[in-house]
């Protein structure tokens, strides 16, 4: 039980520093964002869209910081997040909405096929050490885990898509179409899907096999796995209810913290594949100096970590009985 | 960027070594692990190059005087750019900022991690708590959008702001695993003996734990040049970097705004990505020898004749 | 040799188990050779390294790398272990001998319960149904006696003497043979040992299953062994019946042994130890290799090993008998 507590203390922590940096970055960094906006429109914007903006970012200047600070939680916590710069005039959290389940899908489904994957294939390589997989797949990974996601998702891109053909050059579905919910569709969405999906499953895998790998050849050495042999046990029950349920544990939550990382590169593959996600929306945010969407995509990603965290937490706290009678 | 999971870093007992030691143990070590051999190779490669880039280099690379986008040629290696500039001396002189900017950064990250890492762990209890907090919600951030908004924001788009901004967002991971290895080392017998010689605690930190830690914190040094590399390069494409420095990051910006793969000049991106993800590699490879060093059980198993 | 009717249940031959290191193979145990006999309690002392944990695990065939057996012979059952591969060993397995280990807390698996782990071992080996399965699995909680409830219990929900008679528990699931047991009271209080100690005599006497049971607490094994066997530096240096080895020692080694544990009872004499420390295995001293350390040792000790000498039912490796 307090693991829970301490668990989601975290998560309201971080959430608060979150919501925290976006408050006070605006104030620190040189430049005006709601000033930026006026200029790039040339001083023709209406007075409701400056209000938005300063809205987004509790920039009253005559009320005091501890009342613009709460005025802007308020805001943010029930989802008014100000109007877009570059999708004028529409508001930040519509904007939000239409690439959301583009990236979720797309980073969603690859993490985790690279996790199941990359598990499974850390675990066999510490069962067989010495075998092919233990000699082969570290040193590769290593490599192949060191590479950009953009640019591999460039290789990707110049190989399958311009060279041979066999995939699309980009976007999530067939620009000639529109969303419905036809089976035709859906094959379009996982042909366009396949090669960005692919790209952050190359590059994400090799550290969830490693660090499995590893937990995995630390278990291993454990009295209870050479009890298990000493029964006679299958070598598969061994592997998997002995050895990978136990060596998985403690890398359950560090899975899903990590997946700050993946979103990172997750964006720069949709930014190579033109992917109508959110990593696409960050760019063009970037571009036109609009803060609010880009403030407020850095909430909903870290928003969306941490509930994954905690998701891993309960899950660790399902699976390993001690975590539940902690001190 | 590459995935780097988190985990209490596995602590495993060390032997004391002396201070004198340490060089030669590591060495020797180095020697026998055939990646770290690799991984050092491929940087002492990049190294070279970079201080030889005016030798090495056949043209001036800011030099526009030459036709644009040409497919590579006996006078050009590698092609030229949409301006007309060579992309081989681009690519020899990109490795100098590339470098450094990987390295410093690695270093400062490096330096934050041990400060907050081994203070958390001797200073304990709350200061403990509360560092432990500090070091896990910066963790957990999604850094790419916040480098993002951070670089926006500083339109002063230099080099020390890359690198500061790689640094804020990049000292969280090692933080971790130091604190969990020197939490470790904080019980051992030879610190209750200097104790109880009387050293002061900053002494014992910094002579007797930090020197046992040395592995791991060369490890750490070389993932956060890695993180460092990648971080830089995905800002770099983005177009926070400094488009008018010279470094292999900002090359990919320019192709990719001369859609140079599209309009069929692919080396003008290749080369430059090859060149990053290969300085990664290496990093990636002396980083993972390092962790190999310090748990043996990890290294690999020799078949039995 | 000691003469039996029946051939011996557990036969070692000269069995030798090295550890491959960077610097080349060091032999842990070295020509080993003994055997234990139908419901005999076999008990081998001998001092932390002395290679007698390595000799067990080799035994059950539980070495893993980088020890492996490099030479030798273990014949249990009909078989010789040491050349049967894990297929054919996992039909003997728990059901012919089973293991018990030092520490319950890391030979249980922390995330099964105990039910499951019993249910484990005895679903590897034969198919029962889950009602027929659960009366067993009280009746092994009684047994040892644990309360069954406990059997929905994590390991780290018990105590540790507990602990360690769910493993005893487990080890008879099947009724082996031969159960071996490595140091399976270290961990425990002295009150606790005794009880337990106690209870494992109860049960060899109920089911008749043979014992081995390594220890570097000669005192404790010595109540309860029919044989003991002492190791040296990887090698047994006296073995015979418990009375005799323990009333009247022999090998120096023994004798310093003998010395070394203050007794409760009896006159009280200077605690004498034995001089010197255990040789490193990587190079052993040439001969004997407790010349270095014996009181007794003399021009012949350096310069030959020694073989067994019988002297009345104890074997000795000593030239001080060699008549």
């Amino acid at each position: 039980m307090s693991y829970l507590i301490r668990r989601l203390e975290f998560f309201f922590i971080t959430l608060w520093a979150a919501l925290t940096i976006n408050f006070i970055l605006p104030r620190i960094m040189p430049g005006n964002p709601a000033q930026a906006m006026i200029v790039r429109f040339h001083g023709r914007v209406s007075p409701e869209a400056v209000k938005a903006i300063e809205v987004a970012f509790g920039l009253h200047s005559n009320e005091s910081i501890f009342q613009q600070y709460l005025e802007y939680l308020r805001n943010t916590l029930t989802g008014n997040f100000g109007t877009s710069v570059t999708f004028f005039p529409v508001p930040v959290g519509d904007v939000i909405r239409q690439g959301l389940p583009w990236t979720l899908g797309l980073v969603g489904m690859a993490t985790i096929i690279a996790f199941v994957l990359g598990t499974l294939l850390g675990m066999l390589s510490a069962w067989r050490r010495g075998g092919f997989f233990d000699a082969v797949l570290p040193p590769v990974f290593i490599v192949i885990s060191a590479f950009p996601y953009f640019w591999l998702g460039l290789l990707v891109l110049l190989a399958f898509a311009l060279t041979l053909g066999w995939f699309p050059l980009g976007f999530a579905y067939d620009l000639t179409d529109s969303i419905n919910l036809s089976w035709s569709f859906a094959g379009q969405v996982i042909w366009h899907g396949f090669l960005p999906a692919l790209t952050i499953v190359v590059t994400s895998i090799g550290g969830w096999i490693l660090t499995m790998r590893n937990t995995m050849i630390t278990t291993l050495a454990e009295d209870y796995v050479k009890m298990a042999r000493a029964k006679g046990l299958s070598p598969i029950r061994i592997m998997l209810m002995y050895a990978g349920r136990n060596a998985i544990l403690p890398n359950l939550t560090g899975f899903a913290m990590s997946l700050g990382f993946v979103i990172s590169g997750a964006i720069l593959v949709e930014i190579v594949f033109n992917y109508p996600g959110l990593g696409f929306t960050l760019l063009q945010a970037v571009h036109s100096e609009d803060y609010a969407l880009m403030q407020t995509l850095f909430l909903m990603l870290t928003t969306a970590v941490l509930v994954a965290v905690l998701a891993a937490d309960l899950l660790t706290a399902l699976l390993d009985p001690r975590t539940r009678e902690q001190a | 960027m590459a995935v780097r999971v988190v985990t209490d870093h596995v602590s495993v007992e060390t032997a004391v070594v002396s201070r004198r030691g340490i060089a030669g143990t590591i060495a020797r070590a180095l020697t026998a692990n055939r990646k770290a051999m690799a991984g050092l190779v491929l940087f002492g490669f990049f190294l070279v190059v970079a201080v030889l880039a005016p030798v090495i280099a056949p043209y001036d690379p800011h030099a526009l005087q030459f036709g644009q986008m040409l497919q590579p040629s006996g006078a050009h290696l590698l092609g030229t750019t949409g301006t007309g500039q060579d992309i081989f001396s681009q690519l020899v002189f990109g490795t100098r900022e590339s470098l450094l900017i990987a390295l410093a950064a690695g270093l400062g990250a490096t330096v934050i991690s041990v400060v907050v890492g081994v203070s958390a762990a001797y200073m304990g209890g709350l200061w403990d708590h509360v560092l432990n907090l500090f070091t896990d919600v910066f963790l957990v951030l999604p850094t790419l959008p916040l480098m993002i908004i951070v670089g926006t924001y500083l339109n002063n788009r230099g080099l020390l702001v890359l690198v500061a901004v790689i640094v804020i967002t990049g000292w969280s991971y090692g933080a971790r695993q130091l604190r969990s290895q020197a939490l470790s080392l904080r019980n051992r017998e030879f610190l209750e003996a200097a104790r109880a010689r009387g050293e002061r605690s900053l002494y014992i930190i910094v002579f007797e734990v930090l020197p046992n830690m040395t592995s791991l914190i060369v490890a750490i040094f070389f993932g956060a040049a890695l993180y460092a590399v990648l971080a830089a390069a995905g800002l770099q494409f983005i177009g926070l970097g400094d488009p008018n420095s010279l470094s292999w990051g900002t090359m990919l910006y320019w192709a990719q705004a001369n859609g140079a793969l599209l309009a069929g000049s692919p080396v003008w991106v290749l080369a430059p990505g090859l060149c990053i993800a290969a300085l990664g590699a290496a990093f990636a490879l002396i980083n993972y020898a390092f962790d190999e060093i310090g748990n043996p059980a990890l290294r690999p198993v020799r078949r039995r004749k | 040799m000691i003469a039996t009717s029946t051939r011996p249940l557990l036969q070692v031959n000269h069995l030798c188990v090295d550890y491959l290191t960077d610097r080349g193979p060091v032999r842990a145990v070295d020509r080993v050779s003994l055997e234990v006999n139908k419901g005999e309690f076999l008990g081998i002392v001998g001092e932390s390294g002395c290679g007698k944990s390595t000799l067990l695990f080799a035994i059950a065939r539980l070495l893993s790398a980088p020890a492996e057996i490099s030479s030798g012979e273990v014949w249990f059952t009909g078989h010789d272990m040491v050349s049967m591969d894990e297929d054919e060993l996992r039909h003997l397995r728990w059901r012919d001998y089973s293991v018990v280990m030092q520490s319950a807390m890391n030979a249980l698996n922390p995330v099964m319960t105990i039910a499951e782990q019993l249910a484990d071992a005895v679903g590897a080996h034969q198919s029962m149904p889950p009602s027929q399965l659960r009366a067993r699995s009280r009746e092994l909680m009684r047994l040892v006696g644990i309360d069954p409830e406990h059997l929905h219990s994590y390991p780290h929900q018990l105590s540790g003497g507990m602990r360690q008679r769910a493993m005893i528990a487990m080890a008879l699931a099947l009724t082996p043979d031969l159960v071996i047991m490595d140091e399976p009271t270290s961990a425990l209080d002295v009150v606790a040992q005794r009880s337990l100690m106690l209870k494992i005599k109860q049960l060899q006497r109920e089911f008749g299953f043979a014992t081995i049971f390594v220890t570097h607490d000669m005192s404790l094994v010595s109540h309860f062994s029919d044989r003991l066997a002492v190791m040296y530096a990887g090698q047994v240096v006296e073995i015979g019946p418990t009375r005799d080895v323990f009333a009247d020692p022999k090998h120096p080694y023994t004798v310093g042994l003998m010395r070394s544990f203050p007794s409760i009872s009896g006159p009280r004499q200077p605690l004498a130890g034995i001089a010197g420390s255990p040789p490193d295995l990587g190079h052993p001293p040439s001969g004997c290799r407790f010349h270095p350390r014996c009181p007794q040792v003399f021009e012949r000790c350096a310069k030959e090993e020694p073989a067994f000498y019988t002297r009345e039912q104890d074997l000795v490796r000593c030239f001080l008998f060699d008549r």
